[in-house]
């Protein structure tokens, strides 16, 4: 028999958890929610046009990472009126709460690929190949970008 | 310190069963979201009956499918994928109505299904035998010889029979009113206690007089 693809659902079931922590750790708790149904609807939508040989973590992962460049993007807007002394008072802590907060927010402030490559890599354990596949670069720049990214948050975070 | 990063980063910015916790809370919401929304092409869902755990699942066009508990839901899922569609999603609340509908039928409440019904996996001649097996009323039966005619194939009760085997919506199809000429039970996809349970609950078969079954 040939390959199919799964069903959705098992897909989804397979799949929530990476997807989950990369959203959580790329742009933290909020924003993570619609970020994640935001991903999955857009994998609905395509899914019966893929080929049942995709490596479907690595395609889930790429929306995911696409999601979660839009939500940055979207927050470097809003943040302008944030002049706004009101708008300021009433802001919310971005940075994810948690053990280690200083890394989390180290992680947010990475430039955007290095980010998603860090993030790839330990949150959803990702290997190289589909790292560079899901932000879109070869596989060395991805390895480049994961490395860059370890070096900026080594010196962020003391010892 | 590479080694501590590194070892930070894979404990996530949560702990690991808050991480899991809300991934599966979130795509639960989803599930929720995308059977509201009727993005799905298959709803499916659990339905509780006096047989156990069915699963049902319904298309756009109606009810598709009922499966007995014994039926693995991934070869199920599985099946549907490739018959229908992958765009495929657990969703109870879509299939609210053909809980309710079956409820009331289990309990006695009810003597007719309304819920519409997809034939798509049924073929030409399956729809003509399931089709006649659908004109059965509640408390009625016919042998397969009688539905065989129905269908247009006066000589073909045991190719009736194969088409009343493979019923993908058996219950709401009644092909449990279907048996031999003589009324034998005949055979049944979920088994002849149930097809003998299901006679009695409609009052076409009285039960045996020490109450078994």
């Amino acid at each position: 028999m040939t390959r199919a693809l799964p069903p959705f659902q098992r897909f989804l079931d397979a799949n929530r958890e990476p997807v989950w922590r990369f959203l959580v750790s790329s742009v933290g708790p909020h924003e993570a929610e619609d970020c994640f149904q935001e991903t999955f609807i857009s994998a609905l939508r395509a899914y019966p046009r893929l080929r049942p040989d995709s490596n479907l973590r690595a395609w889930v992962m790429t929306i995911a990472h696409r999601k979660a460049l839009d939500a940055h993007r979207g927050r470097a807007r809003r943040a302008v009126p944030l002049a706004d002394p009101e708008a300021a008072g009433g802001r919310v802590q971005e940075a994810p709460p948690g053990r280690d907060e200083t890394l989390w927010r180290a992680v947010g402030d990475l430039p955007a690929r290095q980010r998603s490559a860090v993030v790839l890599r330990y949150i959803a354990d990702l290997p190289h190949r589909d790292i560079a596949q899901a932000i879109g670069c070869s596989e060395e720049a991805a390895r480049r970008s994961l490395h860059e990214g370890l070096a900026k948050l080594r010196k962020a975070v003391p010892a | 310190m590479n080694e501590q990063i590194e070892t930070a980063l894979r404990g996530g910015p949560t702990g690991e069963e808050d991480l899991a916790r809300e991934a599966c809370a979130a795509a639960g919401r989803l599930a929720e979201r995308i059977g509201d929304e009727g993005l799905a092409d298959v709803a499916f869902a659990a339905v509780d009956s006096p047989f156990g755990r069915l699963h049902a699942a319904v298309t756009r066009r109606g009810l598709v499918r009922v499966a007995f508990p014994e039926e693995d839901p991934d070869t199920l899922l599985e099946g549907l994928a490739r018959r229908i569609s992958p765009r495929i999603v657990e969703s109870p609340k879509r299939l609210d109505d053909v809980r309710r509908e079956l409820e009331d039928y289990f309990d006695g409440r009810r003597r007719d299904f309304d819920v519409s019904l997809d034939w798509s996996l049924i073929g030409p001649f399956g729809r003509r035998v399931l089709r006649a097996t659908s004109e059965i009323p509640y408390g009625g039966s016919l042998s397969y010889a009688e539905v065989a005619a129905e269908a247009g194939s006066p000589r073909g009760s045991r190719a009736a029979g194969n088409a009343l085997g493979a019923n993908p919506i058996p219950i709401v199809i009644p092909c449990h009113r279907v048996l031999r000429s003589g009324g034998a039970l005949g055979g049944y996809g979920g088994g002849l206690d149930r097809k003998r349970w299901l006679l009695e609950l409609e009052g076409a078969l009285t039960p045996p007089p020490d109450g078994r079954g």
